[in-house]
């Protein structure tokens, strides 16, 4: 018991450890932040393409969340960081995993997006419309907010799979939480620093998927 | 009645496909007209609406709004043109995640680039004219079925529209609820509003149409004054079609 308390609790250690897992939540914080911005963003985009009445829209949208959802990010990542320099294209770290994750969790968004924007009854575009908004404003004032709505628990989870994928950035040296835990690890000879990090991990995701809980019950209210 | 069209249908056509829905339609609603459109469902009476302010595109023909050919153009010819056509739907469509008072200034305020202020004292007004200024801050959700369609129509007056096109408006609502709608659009009539109405409400137009359209099968069959059309219709198929309905 005393073995099992100083390898994973080790309270000295993570006190020694906590200032660099600090610097390494901060990076996770702003790859999250990054990476969900630009993910609700592009999704919304691959979305609008995914419903366009024209072909040349719709297809290469339609192809584009089909492959960025079966390529794993894992693999999307390496690529990119490493195999990319074979083609004189060098990216830095935080580039890399932002550009793979964007790819990646955008096509997820979209598919939350789209669902969302197809619950939306078509008369509530029409009664938009027939008032002299523009296709942008009923979509911006009408028919997204609405969408939003009706789709919330789906764009948290995703949201919180996003957080969790951060932790791929420690593969390609991304000095974020889980690699400062693993470097501390490996300096201290203990696995206290890792047990931290899952901790922070809880503490970031935790509040998330309350909400998701929260607005599930809500809507099958 | 003498006056000016307002709106007119010309040589209007929709097909979907192989299906020809309207058939070289030929209407004309002269200013303060108010025009009520009767038929048989499927007879194309509400495309025919709706090909009015282009929701549904024709497939050929003119749609002239006080003057103005309203076909091709730019999509914000096509918003600027929707402006002056207000629309009242059978489903009231209001926007359910806004209060009443901001269902009705949003398309004032984004389209008309009405102030605040200016957006909130018209729909204040209109509002009043409906009868349901004390609901400014509810939401739809809130509102009883006649509540929520008035509000549609308070939404589409804000604009100050030059037609108003009715596609339906009682038809899905609780039998108490109608007489509040019709009180809402006699007014309306009374006031001067131009008016083209598909509906079912026979005694309303017996009562206040100017003059009233048969359809069947995508085609205009017969039309006349109320008295000619319920009095003496002259189509064997307007006979069929009120016997039926009165039946």
């Amino acid at each position: 018991m005393d073995i099992f308390l100083d390898q994973f609790f080790n309270l000295a250690i993570m006190q020694k450890a906590f200032p660099l897992l600090l610097k390494g939540a901060w990076m996770t914080l702003q790859l999250c932040v990054a990476v969900i911005l630009l993910g609700l963003v592009g999704g919304l985009f691959v979305a609008l393409g995914n419903l366009s009445p024209r072909r040349w829209v719709r297809w290469p949208t339609i192809v584009y969340t089909d492959v960025f959802r079966a390529l794993p990010p894992l693999v999307l990542l390496i690529f990119i960081y490493s195999g990319l320099p074979f083609a004189g294209i060098k990216v830095s770290p935080f580039t890399a995993v932002v550009i793979a994750f964007l790819l990646n969790n955008s096509s997820y968004y979209a598919e939350v997006y789209r669902a969302g924007l197809i619950s939306v009854a078509k008369g509530q575009w029409e009664a938009a419309a027939s008032t002299g908004l523009s296709r942008t404003q009923s979509l911006i004032h009408v028919v997204l907010p609405q969408a939003v709505r009706n789709v919330l628990p789906d764009l948290l989870s995703n949201t919180v799979e996003v957080v969790k994928l951060t932790s791929l950035a420690s593969v390609i040296s991304l000095s974020e939480l889980l690699y400062s835990a693993d470097m501390a690890r490996s300096v201290t000879y203990n696995a206290s620093p890792l047990v931290l990090a899952a901790l922070f991990y809880l503490v970031l995701l935790w509040p998330l998927v309350r909400l998701v809980s929260h607005f599930q019950r809500r809507l099958a209210a | 009645m003498a006056n000016r069209p307002m709106l007119e249908i010309a040589a209007l056509e929709k097909r979907f496909g192989a299906n020809t829905i309207l058939k070289q339609i030929d209407l004309k609603v002269a200013e303060g007209e108010l025009v009520f459109v009767i038929g048989p469902s499927g007879s194309g009476k509400s495309t025919m609406l709706r090909c009015c302010n282009r929701l549904e595109e024709p497939t050929s023909g003119d749609i002239i709004l006080d003057g103005r050919n309203i076909m091709g153009g730019t999509s914000s010819d096509l918003a600027r043109m929707r402006l002056q056509v207000g629309m009242v739907f059978q489903g009231f469509h209001l926007y359910p995640h806004m209060s009443v008072l901001k269902n009705v200034t949003l398309a004032q305020r984004k389209a008309l680039k009405r102030s605040k202020v200016e957006a909130d004292a018209r729909a204040m007004d209109m509002l009043e004219r409906v009868g349901l200024a004390h609901k400014a801050d509810a939401y739809p959700a809130e509102l009883s079925g006649g509540q929520q369609q008035r509000v549609a129509i308070a939404r589409a007056l804000a604009l100050d529209p030059k037609v108003m096109l009715f596609d339906e408006p009682t038809s899905a609502l609780d039998p108490e609820l109608v007489g509040s709608v019709l009180k809402v659009m006699k007014d309306l009539k009374a006031k001067g509003m131009t008016m083209l109405v598909v509906s079912h409400e026979m005694a309303f137009a017996r009562e206040t149409a100017d003059r009233v359209v048969f359809m069947d099968g995508g085609v205009i069959v017969e039309e006349g004054t109320p008295d000619e059309i319920f009095g003496s219709p002259k189509a064997d198929r307007t006979r069929a079609f009120l016997s039926r309905v009165s039946g």
